[in-house]
């Protein structure tokens, strides 16, 4: 029993070890990645009075922007639906998008992209993304928002 | 009648803790049996068969039972299990009694907050789901009742920590039994750890009776999920004190290493609590830095996680090999499967290798984007609460009914088989739903067959949907088998106590706590108290500063 023991310590230690290497590595990894590999992790971008984001400033006026080479787009997200209705841009150019609630908490995922927003009232998200394969991509809200949740799914074209 | 009445008097004269026990876990069954009753109902919603319609006069809607899944599975059986177990072990390894009208104190109070929250509930005026995210805002009985019922768990820490100073007082100077230990730092750990639930309730209640006109939404979130995370701590270190104390004995073994359980408490302790914005990962308005910093701090507790996988497998190597197991793999099948105990908490950590591998890509800042609020995190949570947590549950009620009533366990080939059947279903259903998440986008908590726009949208993976379809019937089953065995144990006539375990099959150590500096450091649990939250003050204080004295409030709205 008493050899046992010593043998389990033994293993024991080595384990630990192997996990605090493996998690280290996972840290220094992430990192890396977050800052070499186009990061399209949502960032804040000021607050605004949701009472008035149907009235007032620039989400009174959801919309697609071309600016020189690259898009911004304005984006509510309600319930059920998204404005603009319909969102193209030409493919390998760079979409800024800025996103805002005025009702409840919303999602802004787009399918097979690195797209994926948590909207919520009072607060501006803004996340840039360029799309390189042109199609039809759906926008879908993964936050629960009431009874026509399921309902909310939209799309945006991305032209050749 | 009257010896009837004399025989229920004498069952529980001696230990008046095991009635408070079995009222307790009971109680907290009573709720898994309602809240589980919906889960094939979800699992049906993302095969695209929806039953809804067929509940119509009872329940309004899907959210409706996604709400009592949500709050009856993982707030009341959960918090009422650990009311049991943190509460029991601790009292029985002591050999004291809890104060008891303290402790029945408690159980009122839950069963009071419960019901509180169970009527807004049940007449579709709380369909919030389980984080009631404002402005979606519910009928204030709901807020009032789960504060209430939360707030009954103070008493229990309340009760754990005087049983506790108790104890060191007619013992000075020697190491806290071991279940003691786990059950003082898991009541620690969860009083730092509800502190943000308690907070938000003072923004809700007054704010759902009209006092307040509005709560600032993100706020909210933050102080949810500032609970939110470390509540699934709440819900596995239970699970993790019955594996550590309980499972060696049981599978014929020994516990190898004391010294380190604790270490994985006070680890727990640390790091549960600093973790929370990796839930909000997706969120506008906390900076990116301070997301990176609860990335580090939530790989942090996979520490001990780690530590316990090692610990728990090498206990049952240990037991398995002193049943008489040869070779590489030989101590596996002598390990004794056929007792539903050991075989749920065997099958249960199974399931918990895949979601401990789930939980760091989640707690991965970049790769967390893919699988947000995709139905890839149901999968996950399922098979580390929805499994082995409650795996460990079941597999304990086996013995712990018949230990606290004298009654025999009733159809021992049916909890075998309710525990096998859990598994397979919970492995496929997990299963389908990761990959639904992950390949196919499908949002989590959202009524897809009531919705033909989203059926349309997602026809892609009607394999995988095929898949959840199965596994609700199979986790139907296994429900229906569970339940049968645990009520009709507990609720039959016959008591036999020579047929029961009359003690908690406490495990012995090979490496004892006696002489081990590590145990001797783990003891000062005021010095780590302080640094969980001095921990908790560094990776939450700006952030929460900034936001309180920033709030934006926002009116609340009814859409379902």
């Amino acid at each position: 029993m008493e050899h046992q023991e010593h043998v389990i310590e033994r293993y024991e230690r080595a384990w630990i070890f192997f996990g605090l290497a493996m998690i280290a590595v996972f840290i220094i990894l992430i990192g890396y990645m977050m800052m070499t590999m186009g990061n399209t992790n949502p960032v804040g971008a000021g607050r605004i009075d949701p009472t008035k984001v149907r009235t007032e400033g620039e989400f009174a006026n959801p919309r697609v922007e071309q600016i020189g080479n690259e898009y911004v787009a304005y984006v509510q997200a309600f319930s059920f639906g998204y404005l603009p209705n319909e969102m193209r841009f030409k493919v390998g150019r760079r979409v800024t998008f800025y996103i805002t609630a005025p009702d409840v908490q919303h999602g802004f995922q787009v399918e097979n992209t690195n797209i994926n927003v948590q909207v919520i009232p009072g607060e501006i998200a803004k996340v840039s993304y360029t799309f390189s394969r042109p199609g039809e991509y759906r926008i879908i809200c993964n936050e629960y928002c009431g009874i026509g949740h399921a309902n909310m799914i939209s799309k945006l074209i991305v032209e050749p | 009648m009257a010896v009837q009445t004399l025989i229920r008097f004498d069952a529980y004269a001696d230990a008046p803790e095991k009635k408070y026990a079995l009222y307790m876990m009971m109680l907290g069954f009573s709720a898994l049996a309602l809240g589980t009753f919906f889960g094939p109902l979800q699992a049906f919603n993302y095969g695209g068969l929806d039953l809804y319609p067929l509940l119509k006069p009872v329940f309004q809607n899907y959210y409706q039972g996604l709400s009592l899944h949500g709050v009856l599975n993982a707030i009341v059986f959960t918090q009422l299990f650990a009311q049991t177990i943190m509460i029991y072990l601790p009292a029985r390894e002591l050999g004291l009694r809890p104060n008891m009208k303290l402790a029945w104190a408690s159980f009122w109070m839950a069963l009071a907050g419960l019901l509180t929250a169970a009527v807004p509930l049940l007449l579709n005026e709380a369909s919030v789901l389980y984080t009631f995210y404002a402005p979606l805002k519910a009928n204030w009985a709901f807020y009032t009742g789960a504060a209430i019922f939360v707030l009954s768990s103070y008493i229990s820490i309340y009760v754990a920590l005087e049983l506790w100073l108790r104890w060191r007082r007619a013992n000075p100077g020697k190491i806290t039994p071991l279940a003691t230990f786990m059950a003082v730092t898991f009541w620690l750990m969860w009083f730092l750890a509800s502190l943000g639930l308690v907070v938000e309730m003072l923004f809700l209640i007054p704010w759902s009776l009209g006092i307040l006109p509005g709560v600032d939404p993100l706020l909210m979130r933050t102080l949810f999920w500032y609970t939110g995370h470390p509540i699934v701590y709440f819900w596995l270190l239970p699970a993790y004190t019955l594996a550590y104390v309980t499972l060696p004995r049981l599978a014929g073994g020994k516990l190898v290493s004391d010294p380190l359980a604790r270490l994985v408490f006070v680890l727990f302790l640390l790091f549960s609590v600093p973790v929370g914005f990796h839930h909000q990962f997706a969120d506008p308005g906390i900076a990116p830095y301070w997301k990176f910093i609860h990335t580090v701090l939530t790989m942090m507790v996979a520490v001990p996680s780690l530590i316990t996988a090692f610990t728990i497998a090498a206990s049952l190597e240990v037991a398995g090999r002193t049943n008489g197991g040869k070779g590489l793999l030989g101590w596996i099948t002598s390990l004794p499967w056929h007792n539903p105990t050991v075989l749920a908490f065997l099958l249960g950590f199974l399931a918990f290798i895949p979601g401990g591998a789930g939980g760091i890509v989640n707690a991965s800042f970049n790769l967390n984007q893919n699988v947000h609020n995709t139905v890839w995190i149901p999968g996950h949570f399922h098979l580390q609460v929805g499994t082995l947590v409650t795996m460990a549950a079941m597999g304990t009620a086996f013995w712990l009914i018949p230990h606290l009533t004298g009654k025999p366990l009733v159809a021992r080939g049916l909890a075998v088989a309710s525990q096998w059947l859990w598994f397979l279903g919970m492995f496929l259903m997990t299963f389908a739903l990761h990959w639904m998440g992950f390949l196919y986008a499908i949002p989590r908590r959202a009524h897809i067959a009531g919705s033909p726009v989203a059926m349309e949208a997602f026809k892609e993976s009607s394999a995988w949907m095929a898949l959840n379809i199965v596994s609700g019937v199979i986790l139907l089953v296994a429900a229906v088998l569970f339940f049968y065995v645990i009520f009709a144990t507990a609720l039959q006539n016959r008591r036999e106590p020579e047929k029961v375990l009359g003690e908690v099959p406490f495990s012995e150590a090979i490496s004892k706590p006696e002489g081990s500096s590590l145990a001797r450091l783990t003891e000062r649990v005021g010095f780590w108290f302080g640094l969980a939250v001095l921990l908790v003050v560094l990776a939450y204080g700006p952030v929460l500063y900034q936001m309180f004295t920033n709030m934006l409030p926002v009116p609340g709205v009814r859409l379902w």
